[in-house]
């Protein structure tokens, strides 16, 4: 397997004092990461493609770290997701790798007990620019309704055909003014990963 | 403070590659971004002062989120840039009031030093759009590696009522600068230009 290649990383913050309503002390915040590397396959049929996920196991977590500090510190994160955009020489099926070595150095990163909800996620092929809505879910339970939301992530000069993105984000709790019910994170179980 | 900011959000660039080689050391961009209330917004004013109040705020604020970002000492800047958006309900001069009188003080204590003119750039927009932040070398606008600009945008950025200002800081120049001219190193730094 060839060596990973990272062309750029790119890490944005963004605090979220009001919309509108009420301000908070304290804002919400969305971080995320993104590492523009080589796409190994890009450009014809390969088979087999499951070792490259060995591969992106270091990346997932060095990107991991990245976040955690943005976050100011694991116990910051209440919610995450992760993505990838697949440059056109690419296939969809590509940045179905970055699932598992993505999710799991998060988890890994936020300890077994807190992160316990499937790490939401969403891909695409996609050319130079594209923008990718990266979905994001509570980190214990992925029920819990007012920590619904997504980031928007992207960058001018990539994917490049023969690339791939692979995005990492999360946030800090509940929208800025979540009020429309459902399960509340004060009210999980925290057994399932779903309640 | 005078500026109402609804969000902050701070990006980071790193460039480790290009054309097939290692840039050692990466370069690296930084563009904070504030989004505010605009308090001139549907009416003409002709007294755009406040307006110039908020950009010193935030040419300090943005200034110093960069630095922190990319986590470098102030004077390990190198390069820096403006721009606002404006949104629907308000209009071109609202931008260069924020941006021209004021902003710059507190942007050059923030990146210590910064004899050069800080480049700059401006537009009406809506949720969405693309700011297109120039960047040049702080100390001598004539540097020609440092020549360069950084994307920004929110999706839901600037709403008809509000601003997007925006503030870029990079610690090195492009990733591989080869078109000549004065160089960083040959800069004398005192007139800005050179």
């Amino acid at each position: 397997m060839p060596e990973l290649k990272v062309r750029k990383t790119i890490e944005s913050v963004e605090d979220i004092w009001h919309e509108g309503g009420p301000r908070a002390d304290t804002p919400y915040r969305r971080a995320w990461v993104m590492s523009v590397i080589q796409n190994p396959f890009a450009g014809s049929y390969a088979s087999e493609i499951q070792p490259f996920m060995e591969d992106l196991k270091p990346l997932g977590l060095q990107m991991a770290k990245r976040l955690i500090a943005l976050m100011g510190g694991a116990e910051n994160v209440e919610g995450y997701g992760k993505g990838a955009i697949i440059g056109s020489a690419g296939e969809i099926e590509h940045g179905a790798l970055w699932h598992a070595p993505g999710g799991y150095a998060m988890r890994e990163m936020l300890g077994a007990e807190r992160s316990k909800a499937i790490v939401p996620s969403t891909k695409k092929v996609g050319g130079v620019g594209a923008r990718l809505d990266v979905p994001v879910t509570h980190v214990t339970a992925s029920y819990v309704r007012s920590h619904f939301d997504s980031i928007e992530v992207g960058c001018n000069d990539a994917p490049r055909a023969d690339e791939m993105a692979l995005i990492l984000v999360m946030t800090n709790g509940a929208r800025i003014h979540n009020r429309a019910g459902g399960l509340e994170a004060g009210e999980i179980e925290g057994k399932d990963g779903l309640r | 403070m005078k500026a109402k900011i609804r969000k902050i959000a701070v990006t980071v660039e790193e460039t480790l590659r290009e054309m097939g080689r290692d840039i050692s050391p990466p370069t690296r961009k930084a563009v904070a971004v504030a989004v505010i209330e605009n308090p001139f917004a549907g009416r003409y004013e002709d007294d755009l002062s406040d307006l110039m109040e908020i950009g010193a705020e935030l040419g300090g604020v943005l200034g110093e989120r960069c630095v922190q970002a990319l986590g470098i000492k102030p004077e390990d800047a190198e390069s820096y840039g403006k721009s606002a958006m404006v949104g629907e309900n308000g209009e071109l001069e609202h931008a260069a009031a924020i941006l021209h009188p004021k902003l710059g003080a507190p942007l050059r204590k923030a990146v210590e030093k910064g004899a050069a003119l800080v480049p700059s750039s401006k537009k009406m927009g809506s949720p969405g759009q693309v700011l297109d932040v120039p960047l040049g070398h702080k100390d001598a606008a004539y540097v020609r590696s440092h020549f360069d600009g950084i994307e920004v945008t929110l999706n839901d950025a600037p709403r008809a009522n509000e601003i997007m200002v925006a503030v870029a800081v990079t610690d090195s120049g492009r990733p591989l600068p080869r078109v000549g001219g004065l160089k960083a190193e040959d800069a004398e730094g005192v007139d800005g230009l050179r």
